[in-house]
């Protein structure tokens, strides 16, 4: 545990630096989205790395919290510091939602998936329709550069958020792998029958996990619409964000502490050489994600993460927990 | 301490269980035999609350806990082991015995130092880093009564711990469950190793096509007619006596 919190520490200073440090915009720019995917996979790591339980739905916890910021800074002019937590509950409410339905009923594997899936999109329908949202036209926050605003005019504030968010993330889940929460959601990855014998209340655990996922994804939508201030349903719901949230923590380690930040960057790394081999292709970057889930899937199922610390433990002549 | 009153469950038109009425006292060790398919596996099921029975009641410490979920079964001090085993695969036996040390320890470091005394004195001591998945028959066997005991129970319900052991694991399995009596926990175990039950169980209880048939001690089980021909078939009884009755004419 020390060690992996030294481990966050470095990473978060290693990352203070880099808008001191990197000259270019365009590479600043590139870090800060891949601390944004990040976020986004941590949440999705949380259920469904540790817990087992997999979304194809996270869209509808970062629409959520993208739209609930929003709205209430744009029609009710609440700050967006102070909306900030609310669009974190709101986002965690409809995570709990989702999972009272669907754990009630014992859906798992691909029925769940599916189930979120369809929240996500009945949220996108939904988002269309009322005027609240600004329907298909989408929902524009008035500029206003300021810190107290949560906007900012140098690129920088908003680096330094995103990197406060990873790190929030970074702590949750460390608390969560020495906890007896995250025991018990780990137990439940695993065996549910085994856990109940244990008394582990399988129900109320993943219901946990599926709020606490949904808030984290709520941080990153509100983060989102204080970025590019401008939402619309497609943005917010759409499966994009969802496929970037499985994503991530897939290609990088699922159930794994580092692994979402080394998927987010790897992913996102080969998103631009392919952009540079290819140009700018529409839809290509999606091909592309397809096949290396596929790829991934098939060959390293325990991700980056969890190849590195294979190879590692054989380096070093077959290491305990290799 | 464990009382089952006319306790049925069938699936579909089989009747697993038939109007089964046993006790458990406080402090024994209690085996339940009987032929493949006889309905012990079942009985404890519904006992553990993994099952609901369609009749009867289940009384433990004086409390109606049928239809109760497992979960709620296991704190109030019920823990069982599964016969077909089911590790948590991908994680170390430590933090397997660790998710059963957690019921009455929140903390995660007392968590894995109670899962570590547990393993040590189920003789996983050696084994306590390594993956579950990676565990032979015996292991995982040694495993599954570990991760019940670390839950603090009062009655440990254990299903066939010993088959599938060679002799020499079985004489140490013997010797584990003893001493978990010793310490004060009464246990109720499913067996078809009848080395261990004779070793072992105070009370016998013998079940056959869902239906209790005897009950007593190892010895008068044995010497029961009902009892060798629901293992050997009808008139097996009486066949065995005429031809020990032959032998000791010749």
């Amino acid at each position: 545990m020390r060690r992996q919190l030294l481990a966050i520490v470095a990473f978060l200073a290693a990352m203070a630096l880099v808008p001191h440090l990197v000259g270019s915009e365009f590479w600043r720019n590139w870090v800060m989205m891949a601390l944004f995917y990040a976020l986004l996979g941590q949440a999705w790591n949380i259920l469904g790395g540790y817990g087992g339980q997999f979304s194809f739905g996270h869209a509808a916890f970062f629409g959520t919290g993208a739209y609930c910021s929003a709205i209430l800074h744009v029609h009710y002019g609440v700050n967006p510091w102070i909306a900030l937590p609310a669009a974190g509950m709101a986002a965690g409410l409809v995570g709990a939602f989702i999972g009272f339905l669907s754990f009630r009923y014992g859906l798992r594997g691909s029925y769940f998936a599916l189930v979120t899936l369809a929240f996500a999109e009945v949220l996108r329908i939904l988002a269309n329709t009322v005027p609240i949202t600004g329907k298909g036209v989408g929902l524009l926050i008035p500029l206003d550069p300021g810190a107290a605003n949560m906007q900012f005019a140098d690129r920088t504030g908003y680096f330094y958020l995103i990197l406060a968010f990873v790190g929030l993330a970074l702590l949750l889940t460390l608390w969560l792998e020495h906890s007896r929460f995250g025991a018990r959601l780990v137990a439940v990855r695993e065996n549910e029958d085994a856990a109940r014998a244990l008394g582990v209340d399988v129900f109320r655990t993943k219901l946990a996990a599926i709020t606490l996922s949904g808030a984290l994804a709520g941080l990153g939508g509100s983060y989102y619409a204080q970025l590019f201030l401008y939402l619309d349903p497609g943005i917010a719901y759409g499966p994009a964000i969802s496929v970037e949230a499985l994503l991530v923590p897939i290609v990088g380690g699922m159930g794994t502490l580092f692994g979402p930040l080394l998927g987010s960057f790897a992913l996102h790394g080969v998103s631009e050489l392919a952009k540079l081999a290819f140009g700018e292709a529409a839809g290509l970057d999606l091909a592309l994600y397809g096949v290396l889930l596929v790829l991934m899937v098939m060959f390293m199922p325990n991700g980056l993460f969890g190849m590195g610390r294979t190879t590692l433990a054989r380096l070093l002549g077959g290491g305990r927990d290799a | 301490m464990l009382e089952v009153e006319g306790v049925s469950k069938s699936f579909g038109g089989l009747r697993a269980v038939a109007d089964v009425t046993m006790r458990v006292e406080e402090g024994s060790i209690t085996a339940l035999i009987g032929p493949n398919g006889a309905g012990k596996t079942t009985l404890f099921a519904t006992i553990s609350g993994f099952l609901r029975p369609d009749a009867g009641r289940v009384r433990f410490l004086g409390r109606d806990i049928a239809g109760l979920p497992p979960e709620r079964i296991c704190r109030l001090g019920l823990a069982r082991t599964f016969q077909i085993v089911q590790p948590f695969a991908g994680l170390s036996v430590r933090e397997n015995i660790a998710v059963g040390a957690h019921l009455h320890r929140p903390g995660r470091a007392q968590a894995l130092a109670h899962a570590e005394l547990i393993g040590r004195q189920i003789g996983m001591g050696r084994m306590l880093d390594q993956p579950a998945g990676a565990l032979t028959i015996a292991g995982r066997k040694r495993l599954e009564l570990a991760r019940a005991l670390a839950t603090d129970p009062k009655l440990l319900l254990l299903d066939e711990v010993m088959a599938g052991l060679n002799p020499t694991e079985i004489e140490e399995i013997v010797t584990v469950v003893r001493r978990i009596r010793l310490a004060g926990v009464t246990i109720l175990l499913i067996e078809h190793v009848m080395q261990a039950v004779v070793s072992l169980a105070e009370t016998t209880w013998v079940l056959s096509d869902g239906v209790l048939i005897a009950r007593g001690s190892p010895a008068e089980i044995a010497a029961d007619p009902k009892v060798v021909e629901a293992y050997l078939g009808r008139g097996a009884a009486a066949r065995l006596a005429g031809r020990e009755g032959g032998a000791a004419r010749a």
